[in-house]
């Protein structure tokens, strides 16, 4: 679990990193600029990884906690 | 009388049936008009948070600002999400300790983990202060909304009027449970409203959302992307940063916490929240079509954008539709923000000074002071001006400044002092106010640093001179006092 928890600090790195080197309108995702195809992505991805930290979070299986 | 107008006076009487029907069955004591007992699940809670961030800020402001500055405006998408990741971890040990402690507020909460309530006096003032502009840009929203979308039937002032009185109401009646029932209604229209909007005007316009892009890149290329200087990748991390730090210190949205039933609840709404910035996306979409379709909105009549562009487009019964869920927008914020500045000053202020007043008292006091900040938020909205637009840009960085000392009080160990909180809060709120007021950046106090640093967001001076002081009057105190002088652990019995 607690490997798992570190997937947290992927979506910081994607958005406080990523706009110094992906800054740019070309190629075009799904007919967004890339800038901004890759911050939906990183949305969508955000979500995954919480989903998944939850479900492995043992103080979920308890109902009081 | 047309179809815009009816539109918009259903969205009012809606908010107004739902938030008396969530009274129903429900005995209005402190703790569950402030915090409905603890009681909500997932759904509620959902609605809540959502209800906090999607205002018309995001409405108007969101799509002004895509078409007013193009791709900074992705900062949005980006402080909520990771404030929701740190929620996950963040949020679960402050919603035990508020139900341990029987806690209301957001000050309440420092209040407690200091065994100070001068501490959660000061809070308050912070929350407050910041609070009644964010309620003013709400009302200045609704008035907008009605006037345009209403084709002038009802003028600004009279809808402010008219919105301030159904939010007040069904405050009073129902706490906020009120807020959490319109914001049911609120959602579900602004979802629907957006994602129509999002999708209609490209393809309408354009023929497709690639065509829309391509024809903004052509009129003005590099719009849709950071600039290489000013709002800069610097600048973009660097705000992001400091926004996702400050979210949930908002005194509503903190409070918001408190109604969860369990912890569980809370991580759950961490996993579904991120998703739901999704409808930003779309907000954005409005704001990037209008650009070449509506052009010429300078200065804050960039905000009038998304109306302009659907008062262009649509049959008036559609602008209704859009109208109403504007005006949705402006109420279920309005009144969280009319229920936690009513309960900081009653439980957090007129506490300290009445002590021995018991809770009934104290909600008492509470909902009779709704309709005072409600006509405080009202006088400003009317009297417009520069002070409030000032007070407004600063209220964000006044929030964020309660991030360390709440995040110290967090961990096991004390980490600093009462006193030495209060000095950091002091210290950052005073140095946001001297930064705003003579419009500084990083780049007008240091000019000699290079380009990089000079476009950092200037909330980060205030936040390091906030923990400057916090660190040295604790280390201060603890060099000068003797160790039992200073309390190593906190004590609930503070209030």
């Amino acid at each position: 679990m607690r490997m798992v928890r570190l997937l947290a600090l992927l979506p910081f790195a994607a958005m406080l990193i990523g706009p110094f080197f992906l800054n740019r309108v070309e190629p075009m995702i799904f007919g967004m600029p890339f800038l901004l195809a890759w911050f939906v992505a990183w949305i969508g991805l955000t979500a995954a990884i919480m989903a998944l930290i939850y479900r492995l979070d043992p103080t979920n299986r308890d109902d009081l906690s | 009388m047309n179809g815009a107008f009816l539109g918009i006076g259903a969205a009012a009487l809606l908010a107004l049936t739902l938030g008396f029907l969530a009274r129903r069955g429900q005995q209005m004591g402190l703790g569950q008009w402030t915090v409905a007992d603890r009681s909500f699940g997932a759904p509620l809670v959902f609605l809540l948070m959502a209800g906090e961030i999607y205002t018309t800020f995001t409405f108007l402001g969101g799509s002004g600002f895509a078409y007013g500055r193009g791709g900074p405006v992705y900062y949005i998408l980006c402080y909520a999400t990771l404030a929701y990741v740190i929620s996950y971890f963040m949020l679960p040990p402050i919603w035990r300790y508020a139900r341990d402690n029987a806690l209301y507020s957001q000050a309440d909460f420092f209040a407690a983990k200091y065994a100070s309530r001068w501490l959660g006096a000061l809070v308050s003032l912070v929350g407050i202060v910041a609070l009644i502009p964010y309620l003013v840009l709400q009302f200045k929203g609704l008035g907008i909304i009605v006037e345009i979308a209403g084709y002038g039937a009802i003028g600004a002032k009279t809808a402010v009027w008219i919105g301030a009185t159904v939010a007040t109401t069904y405050v009073i009646m129902s706490g906020v449970r009120g807020s959490a029932w319109t914001a049911v209604a609120k959602d579900v229209m602004i979802v629907l409203v957006v994602v129509f909007l999002g999708i209609y005007f490209p393809l309408h316009y354009y023929g497709s959302l690639g065509a829309m892009f391509g024809a903004i890149e052509a009129a003005k290329p590099g719009f849709t992307v950071l600039p290489e200087h000013g709002e800069s990748a610097w600048w973009f991390s660097s705000t992001v940063l400091l926004t996702t730090l400050g979210f949930y210190m908002w005194p509503h949205t903190f409070g918001s916490i408190y109604t969860a039933r369990n912890a569980r609840v809370i991580r759950q709404n961490a996993v579904v929240l991120p998703l739901y910035q999704l409808v930003l996306l779309f907000v954005f979409l409005v704001g990037f079509a209008a650009i070449l379709q509506v052009p010429g909105l300078k200065g804050p009549d960039v905000d009038l954008a998304l109306f302009r562009l659907s008062v262009k487009t649509f049959d008036p019964w559609i602008v209704g539709i859009i109208g109403a869920a504007g005006v949705l927008t402006a109420l279920v914020p309005g009144s969280m923000i009319l229920m936690t500045a009513a309960t900081l000053l009653a439980n957090n202020l007129y506490r300290n000074v009445d002590r021995s007043a018991a809770d009934a008292h104290i909600v008492w006091v509470a909902r009779s002071l709704v309709p005072v900040v409600a006509l405080v938020a009202v006088y400003f909205t009317l009297a417009g001006g520069e002070t409030i637009v000032a007070l407004l840009l600063m209220g964000y960085s006044f929030v964020t400044q309660l991030f360390p000392a709440l995040i110290l009080s967090l961990t096991k160990t004390r980490w600093t002092t009462p006193v030495g909180a209060a000095a950091g809060i002091v210290a950052g709120v005073g140095t946001v106010a001297a930064v705003s007021l003579t419009h500084s950046t990083i780049a007008t106090l240091f000019p000699a640093l290079p380009p990089a640093i000079r476009e950092l967001n200037v909330g980060l001076i205030a936040l390091a001179v906030n923990v400057i002081a916090l660190t040295i009057v604790t280390v201060g105190m603890k060099l000068t006092m003797p160790r039992s002088a200073v309390p190593d652990e906190a004590d609930s019995t503070a209030q």
